[in-house]
């Protein structure tokens, strides 16, 4: 679906009239990304970052092919073939360099994505499914990312890969079993490793399979944008291609020259030395932490220390999977039928206090165990969820928004009438 | 009435090939001008606009940028450098009797060195190398002061499979030197194609003597 007014496609050469007769493939791109998908023409550059985490999907995927071609999964040789890579491959240290930061672009990318989603209120109806498919995507992001950690085998990869698959053994009854399941062997070895380099391989080609589902649901509804309001008539919006091809083509200029920054002067930066170290079953790093983007989800893991009729390891793990899970209810937890942040005054305090605690979260999580790191994080644990099942469905019952714009026209154009009015008609009386 | 963009007598401005434009207007002004979309911009002397020469220029640096970035992608599959570190071999040729011949590896692909008998050499200067399908002399296919070291890929013209001959007991073909039992290619004493579907002589790899019994293949 889209806008009535939607520019039609109508090949002009003959051939290109003939093959839209057989395989419509340019007339969907045409009404998807060209000038027949009308937006509305106040997007901000947040809205830059699906199509920059889209751009990411593509260049983990060329990469991983690409390293896939020399990595060898066997737990006697895998090390040795990332350094391979790293020291004999052409480009070898560039492709590994360009995947293991870019799995780093791509989370910051989303998670900007997300919290643009979070402040705007993009999750609320029409676009739930929206949503709900990006958190699937999410969560198949961090599946792939972590399979794809332990691959070079090294002491940070052979310790992720026993601790993750440990919060499955927090199940009761059933947990050792899915945990032995899971690694293939009562510890990881030559199994897990297989199973994992497979997984990883398979995980981002189901991603690619959401995100098609993700944009088709995106575009029964067109994009939201900052004022929340929606689109009444062709002045609100403009064709994607030129204007958001372009806004869209600066935002990737500038996201790649972030990520070139990254890959060739701080190409170790976000990694964690130990794992340079071959694994070693029988020695654990001093201070073991995932990678950064897992670090909130980490702190809520570890926050609970104490048993309270379940048992405190059952119970990290209930509570990380469900800060997650918890985005699932968001449509029906946010009320309020105003969308986007910027009319609802006590909202954004809250969001930007929800900001704040997720990256308190985070710093914790990279953090040793230990006090006062675990208190801030069972401070930082419990208002996460309290945003989420409180104060968000009490705001949306008694918060005053502010006056919402008749349309998104009017919002670009300041209350300026004679332009706001529909062309050729008389601008209406204030 | 189009509206022109018009450099103010003060500010910078851009001369692209016969554009002249300065700075942005009025907010409004491009406001109003987004509506009417690019015809709101007129071509200017010589007919380009502002507007082509950065669609030309962004499109540019693009797809430099792709091509940048598609190099590594494409030269990852070359030969990497433990590969070429391999690509040299020495051989001690010392304990290899005249008449006989071994089989090493080199590159992953067998090299045969042969130590021709003054009755094999011989039989390949006799062959008039007009008759040759890949003609050339056994001088030209061995050493100045090494004439009985023949040194050859052991790998056939035609399609690639090993050609026996080298090895104690195999069959050497009609024409003493090697035979392909793949696809039935003979080869004489000086390894040259006598009879058979392949299209060249076996290949004589770089190589030179470093010493009476050594050599460095590579």
């Amino acid at each position: 679906m889209s806008f009535p007014w939607a520019e039609e496609y109508k090949p002009k050469h003959p051939f290109m009239r003939w093959l839209d007769d057989r395989l419509p493939l340019p007339r969907m791109v045409y009404n998807a990304t060209g000038k027949g998908y009308p937006v509305p023409r106040n997007l901000n550059h947040f809205w830059n970052f699906g199509v920059l985490a889209g751009l990411a999907l593509v260049l983990q995927i060329v990469t991983g092919i690409v390293l896939a071609m020399h990595y060898n999964s066997n737990a006697d040789t895998a090390f040795a073939s990332v350094e391979h890579i790293m020291r004999d491959v052409n480009g070898g240290w560039f492709l590994r360099y360009l995947h293991a930061n870019g799995a780093s672009f791509f989370f910051v990318v989303v998670y900007v994505h997300i919290f643009r989603g979070l402040y705007y209120g993009s999750y609320k109806a029409p676009r739930e499914m929206v949503w709900m498919l990006g958190l699937v995507i999410f969560l198949l992001m961090m599946a792939t990312a972590f399979m794809g950690y332990v691959l070079p085998w090294g002491q940070m990869s052979f310790w992720a890969s026993k601790v993750i698959t440990g919060l499955f053994g927090a199940i009761p009854v059933v947990g050792e079993p899915i945990q032995n399941w899971l690694l293939g062997g009562f510890a990881p070895d030559q199994a897990t490793l297989t199973r994992f380099f497979s997984l990883h391989y398979l995980l981002p080609f189901v991603i690619a399979g959401v995100v098609i589902l993700h944009i088709w649901a995106l575009h029964i509804h067109g994009s939201g944008n900052p004022t929340g309001v929606d689109v009444k008539s062709p002045q609100d919006t403009v064709p994607f291609h030129p204007y958001y091809t372009a806004k869209d083509g600066f935002g990737v200029f500038l996201a790649l020259l972030l990520l070139a920054v990254l890959v060739f002067f701080l190409p170790n930066y976000l990694g964690h030395p130990d794992n340079y170290i071959p694994a070693n079953p029988l020695s654990t790093p001093a201070h073991i932490v995932p990678e950064w983007y897992f670090w909130p989800f980490y702190a809520i893991l570890r926050a609970f220390t104490f048993d309270f009729i379940l048992p405190a390891k059952l119970w990290g793990v209930l509570a990380m999977f469900g800060s997650i899970l918890l985005l699932f209810f968001l449509p029906w937890l946010d009320k309020s039928p105003v969308r986007s942040g910027s009319y609802r005054p006590k909202f954004r305090m809250f969001f930007w206090i929800l900001i704040l605690d997720v990256l308190v979260l985070g710093w914790c999580g990279g953090m040793p165990a230990e006090e006062p790191y675990v208190m801030i994080s069972q401070l930082a644990t419990i208002y996460y969820f309290a945003h989420f099942l409180i104060i968000l469905p009490v705001l949306s019952w008694v918060e005053k928004t502010l006056p919402l714009p008749n349309s998104i026209s009017e919002s670009v154009l300041h209350g300026e009438a004679a332009e706001a009015a529909p062309l050729g008609a008389a601008p209406a009386k204030a | 009435m189009p509206r022109v963009y018009q450099a103010p007598a003060s500010g910078p401005i851009l001369r692209v090939r016969g554009l002249l434009y300065s700075g942005f207007g009025h907010t409004k002004d491009i406001m109003a001008a987004v509506d009417k979309s690019e015809q709101a911009e007129p071509a200017a002397e010589g007919g380009i606009r502002r507007r082509d020469f950065l669609n030309i220029g962004a499109a540019a640096a693009g797809g430099v940028g792709a091509v940048a970035f598609l190099f590594p992608l494409i030269n990852q599959m070359n030969p990497s450098a433990d590969v070429l570190a391999l690509a040299q071999i020495d051989v001690d040729v010392g304990p290899i009797q005249a008449g006989q011949a071994i089989k090493t590896m080199w590159r992953k692909q067998p090299i045969f060195i042969r130590n021709l008998t003054p009755a094999e050499q011989a039989a390949a200067n006799a062959v008039d190398t007009g008759s040759l399908r890949d003609p050339q002399t056994l001088d030209e296919r061995t050493k100045e002061g090494h004439r009985n070291w023949l040194i050859t890929l052991g790998v056939c013209t035609h399609l690639g499979c090993v050609p026996l001959g080298a090895a104690e007991g195999e069959p050497k073909g009609e024409f003493g030197g090697y035979f392909c039992p793949c696809h039935g290619s003979h080869y004489d004493t000086a390894a040259r194609i006598r009879k058979g579907p392949a299209p060249r002589n076996l290949e004589v790899p770089e190589y030179e003597f470093i010493s009476d019994t050594s050599v460095r293949i590579g």
